[in-house]
């Protein structure tokens, strides 16, 4: 694929249909992505931003295209997918924490069972990864004592404990109260800072303008504009994007 | 709700019950075995009264004469081992119907044709006739072809009556499992996935845990009804607690008796595992809220 071996994902002419192209989630979308960026993806909903993020680690099946990750074309059938999906952590908008499990156990079980870590080993990590979050004292707490922002904070660490490549973010702070937004933020920030990749769909424009390298502007299923955030918030090109800022901030 | 019960609440009402036991074993004592001599005369009036009584008569003669009482203790261990046997082959068969079932539902995305795609569609067509055919038919009928036609040349009552009831509630299990499976919130199922477990990893390890909870009522009922459903046996001539109340019945031209009894220990039987089913859901609860 490309020549910058930076390039960790690449897309190319990305598209998703349903009923047979009568409607076109995905409408031709090409992107590199590369190493410690943090893409962050704007739109109006229905612009298909999530289903492109989801087609990233396969969540969505694309109609036609390819993804490169790493080197290999996921799109292919014969790619285990599996495998490469423990290199890519996601963060959904509703958390989906795996309510009869603790806390603990919610990290560890990946890691456990799929790089094989010893309890031990697992345990000590994900205390780690509790600490750096705050919440080292809720270890053995179930998701449903949490509050929303404390399940998205587990949820975060949990994607982690899989030590990922790239961390892909779904609306991430969308189901949250307002007053949890900005603890879970805050984790998301300081993981960009640490040189983290990150793909993240949000509606928080502040959070686009301080931590993204890029953002990238969706309407209809494709990239209407990208550039850095200075360029999209202060000189926006497109006529949608001006109108859609408008709106938003 | 009543809310937890306290230890001491708990302790008193066991008292209770060994106090409320002792004191009927006392005088069923008293009134049976003590020796006659030594008994005040108002207890042994009472005690010819009852052994004299309508009612004593028509016990022993249902349940004592001959040893009648065996039969309902014979019958009672068929039904209980046709039971155990058919619950065992309805979960198993219940199980794999529910996960070639909804696994078909998820991966025919996710397989883009080929062979793998072309047997799990075979398999997800048989087991609809499967619960078509079960769901579409009395258990009796069943019961009675199985005997009948297909194991015409074996006289194995025991085995027939397993299969028979084993196969109809695996059709019910079945969908009561899918049912659970498909409760489990979608992001349940992607976030699995997204970590890197496979489809069958993230049925084990996240989605059926999830479902258990939900069906067990379901479940536990889907038992209950099986126990009494087994009382139709009597149809191929198994001799279970039912017909076997019903034999006595035969012997003895009085139905009061052996009926009532056969219906008192399902009740029994069934009160007793709906207490243990209870007991099963609560702890299920604690371990989340």
């Amino acid at each position: 694929m490309s020549a910058d071996n930076n390039v960790i994902i690449s897309v190319t002419d990305l598209k998703k249909h349903y009923n047979d192209g009568e409607v076109k989630a995905l409408d031709g979308v090409t992107t590199d992505i590369k190493k410690g960026e943090v893409v962050v993806v704007i739109g109006p909903s229905g612009s298909g931003k999530s289903t492109f993020l989801r087609s990233l680690n396969l969540l969505e099946r694309p109609t036609s295209g390819t993804i490169t990750f790493e080197g290999t074309d996921i799109t292919s059938p014969s790619t285990d997918i599996n495998k490469l999906r423990q290199d890519m952590g996601m963060v959904f908008q509703h958390f989906n924490l795996f309510p009869h499990l603790t806390i603990l156990r919610n990290m560890t079980i990946a890691p456990m069972k799929l790089h094989g870590l010893s309890k031990e080993e697992a345990e000590k990590k994900a205390m780690e990864l509790l600490e750096r979050v705050g919440l080292k004292d809720r270890a053995s707490a179930y998701p449903s004592q949490l509050s929303g922002g404390q399940k998205q904070r587990i949820a975060i660490v949990r994607a982690l404990a899989m030590d990922p490549q790239v961390m892909l973010f779904d609306e991430p702070t969308s189901a949250l109260d307002p007053e949890m937004v900005g603890e879970v933020l805050d984790v998301m920030k300081v993981l960009a800072k640490a040189g983290m990749t990150m793909v993240c769909v949000t509606h928080e424009m502040g959070f686009a303008r301080e931590v993204a390298t890029r953002v990238i502007f969706m309407d209809c299923g494709r990239i209407i504009e990208e550039n850095t955030p200075e360029g999209i918030f202060d000189h926006p090109q497109n006529e949608r994007l001006q109108s859609f800022l408008k709106k938003v901030l | 709700m009543s809310g937890k019960k306290t230890n001491k609440t708990k302790i008193r009402n066991a008292l209770i019950v060994i106090g409320v036991i002792a004191v009927a074993v006392f005088i069923a004592y008293l009134l049976l075995f003590m020796p006659m001599n030594s008994m005040p005369s108002w207890m042994e009036n009472l005690r010819t009264a009852f052994f004299g009584s309508a009612f004593y008569l028509d016990f022993e003669n249902n349940f004592i004469t001959d040893k009648r009482y065996m039969y309902i203790v014979k019958g009672l261990g068929v039904t209980f081992e046709v039971t155990f046997f058919a619950v065992l082959l309805g979960i198993v068969l219940g199980v794999i119907v529910a996960l070639v079932r909804s696994s078909y539902d998820t991966l025919k995305e996710e397989l883009k044709g080929g062979f793998g795609k072309a047997i799990l569609f075979f398999f997800y067509k048989l087991c609809g006739v499967y619960l078509t055919v079960i769901r579409g038919t009395p258990v009796v009928v069943q019961l009675m072809i199985i005997y009948f036609v297909i194991f015409a040349s074996s006289n194995n009552k025991i085995l027939v009556a397993v299969l028979a009831f084993g196969i109809n509630s695996g059709a019910y299990v079945a969908e009561i499992i899918r049912g659970g499976i498909m409760s489990v919130d979608k992001g349940q199922f992607e976030a699995g996935r997204s970590l890197g477990f496979g489809y069958v990893r993230t049925m084990a390890f996240i989605i059926i845990p999830q479902a258990f909870k939900t069906v067990l009522p379901a479940l536990a009922n889907e038992f209950i009804v099986l126990i009494k459903e087994t009382s139709v046996s009597g149809y191929v001539g198994l001799q279970e607690l039912t017909k076997g109340g019903d034999i006595i019945r035969s012997r003895t031209y009085s139905a009061f008796m052996p009926l009532i009894a056969v219906a008192v220990i399902y009740l029994v039987i069934v009160m007793f595992f709906s207490w243990l089913v209870s007991l099963l859901e609560r702890r299920l609860k604690n371990s989340e809220r």
